[in-house]
């Protein structure tokens, strides 16, 4: 079970980097360097000579390249939980996670086929940021601390409000992954203010999608606000809940920054990506600290599915016990 | 599997199928001739010569990073500008001018002769055209490396075809009159150029300076039309008599 800890996690690392190519793709506008999908110009993705990627390709190719990797590290990766995970939702959530990301690959070639329809893409980055969620998922369910937990939290107002959060910073990210998609990213030109004051004098779709955004942020971060205040003000003492929150609130002021250097740069790539990607380690930490809220229901749900099974006999019995004692490995 | 369940699990499938075909890519229907209608008269037909005029200092054009690709960088070892706005001797070239409005209904061959767009050391020459409705634009790279020309289109057939070596040729025919159709690489991003599709004769681009002529118009009172990529559009209404040439000029600001 170390070893499949460790080995998610390297998936998630992956899924990040992943997650920057595609930004570095979108912010590059090269999604149409390469025009055909499955194959690249023609060859098999694998046999693409590396002195052709240039341009665009090197960003369209080099993401294609990635989800590969990703792809065949999740097939690996949800095997490797059916075989040692006796948790059936998590054998399950393995396979989600393995058929999310062939719909992410089939979504990315349809985008790619059908030159970048807004609704495709969107999705396409909107599923990324649920792949990336399903791989911090199944790594916190199988760390240690998750397993081993011994007095998880119950505190339903800490449930409420990170889950909040959480949901609101998923909201956001696909907002803003629509004004990109909408080619909006500069529809409302400067940064704190709006054309000038608190409001566009004039609305079209691009500046509904550009103001969208920043009313997404300040939702967001009053609700990243509202948690971590009070996991500081109720939980002090609790480091699993503690150290997410202060990386949250370290993480959303970095992207808040990065969001105002979007703007001030012109919509710089490097930028943009670095936005991206924070915004997607925001949702992570967000997504840990609302399931480590939640950890006190799982340890119920697990003791009440012990008990069913223990009641049912010995061969029904496979995988049940105290939590963290349902592994094979 | 029973049948019942085959079958509800490949309803997804043929909808997806059918969607899809529904969507691809394909060729928009050509225009539609219009029955009896008359040739213009070439004996009574004037003409509209004119330049575009630029007001201002001429701006200077940003330069282009070529470092993505070794072998753009061969073809302009100095490096290389974009050139939106061309100016010489008060003069702006690469502005497409078209008659937009009062043409009638007359009846106009199609050229069988296609316009040649080509990728040459990493730029599009040319870098402004137009071309008739129905008429075929044939697409070629000259260039060692790879190339897409990715049309963006409002009223045509949206493509992006691939160049993946040099030599390659591809041709395609835009059906509906567009004013105008941006070409792009999307491998390398600088490269642009744009194609004014019209259903008549009756178009130029502006070349030496800012001149232009349109020839054998029949008479009649138009709208002439002058669209430059990064200065907008401006329109005026021009009277043609028979046999007679008229004069005009456009005048753009920085």
């Amino acid at each position: 079970m170390v070893w499949l800890h460790r080995y998610i996690k390297l998936v998630a690392a992956t899924t990040v980097l992943l997650i920057a190519a595609g930004g570095m793709v979108t912010s590059t506008d090269s999604g149409l360097a390469v025009p055909d999908w499955p194959n690249t110009y023609g060859h098999f993705m694998f046999s693409f000579p590396l002195e052709k990627m240039v341009g665009g390709i090197f960003y369209e190719h080099g993401h294609r390249m990635i989800a590969s990797t990703v792809g065949f590290m999740t097939i690996i990766l949800a095997l490797w939980i059916w075989r040692v995970d006796a948790r059936p939702w998590m054998r399950r959530l393995g396979f989600i996670a393995l058929g999310a990301v062939i719909l992410q690959g089939i979504l990315g070639g349809i985008t790619v086929l059908y030159l970048l329809p807004a609704p495709v893409s969107i999705g396409h980055a909107g599923l990324a940021q649920i792949f990336f969620c399903l791989t911090i998922a199944l790594s916190l369910f199988t760390s240690r601390s998750w397993r081993e937990a011994r007095s998880p939290v119950d505190d339903p107002t800490l449930r409420r409000v990170a889950l909040t959060a959480t949901v609101l910073v998923y909201c956001q990210i696909v907002a803003g992954a629509t004004m990109r998609h909408l080619e909006a990213g500069m529809a409302i030109p400067d940064f704190p203010l709006i054309f000038g004051g608190l409001l566009p004098p004039a609305w079209n779709l691009g500046v509904v999608a550009a103001f969208a955004h920043r009313v997404g942020a300040v939702l967001v971060t009053l609700a990243i606000a509202a948690t971590v205040g009070h996991v500081w003000y109720h939980h002090r003492g609790r480091r699993e809940l503690m150290r997410p929150a202060a990386i949250l609130l370290l993480l959303v002021l970095v992207q808040v920054t990065l969001g105002a250097y979007v703007i001030w740069t012109g919509l710089q790539p490097l930028v943009n990506t670095a936005h991206v990607v924070n915004g997607a380690l925001v949702l992570a930490t967000s997504l840990v600290l609302t399931l480590r809220s939640e950890r006190s229901r799982f340890a119920l749900e697990a003791d009440a599915t012990s008990a069913r099974r223990a009641a049912a006999g010995p061969a029904a019995s496979f995988g049940s016990g105290p939590v963290g004692s349902t592994t094979r490995a | 599997m029973p049948s019942s369940k085959l079958r509800l699990y490949s309803l997804p499938l043929l909808s997806a199928l059918a969607l899809a075909a529904g969507c691809g890519p394909g060729e928009a229907p050509p225009p539609a001739a219009v029955p009896n209608a008359p040739r213009v008269d070439a004996a009574k037909a004037g003409g509209i010569t004119g330049r575009v005029l630029y007001e201002g200092p001429a701006p200077e054009n940003p330069v282009v990073t070529l470092d993505s690709d070794p072998a753009c960088v061969r073809a302009h070892p100095e490096g290389t500008t974009l050139d939106p706005v061309i100016v010489a001797n008060g003069g702006l070239d690469n502005v497409f001018i078209y008659i937009k409005d009062g043409l009638g209904k007359y009846h106009f061959d199609t050229p069988a002769e296609p316009v040649v767009l080509d990728q040459k050391g990493c730029r599009y020459t040319p870098h402004v055209f137009g071309l008739r409705a129905g008429q075929t634009v044939r697409i070629g790279n000259s260039d060692q490396t790879l190339h897409t020309v990715h049309a963006n289109t409002t009223a045509n057939q949206e493509f992006n075809l691939s160049y993946p070596q040099q030599g390659v040729t591809h041709t395609k025919v835009f059906t509906a009159p567009e004013v105008m159709i941006q070409f792009k690489c999307n491998v390398h991003n600088w490269m642009t150029a744009y194609a004014g599709v019209v259903n008549h004769p009756y178009f130029a681009v502006t070349t030496g300076g800012g001149g232009f002529e349109l020839k054998h118009v029949p008479a009649g009172t138009y709208t002439l039309e002058a669209w430059h990529e990064k200065l907008g559009t401006t329109t005026q209404t021009v009277t043609i008599g028979e046999k007679k040439s008229r004069a005009v000029e456009f005048k753009f600001k920085a």
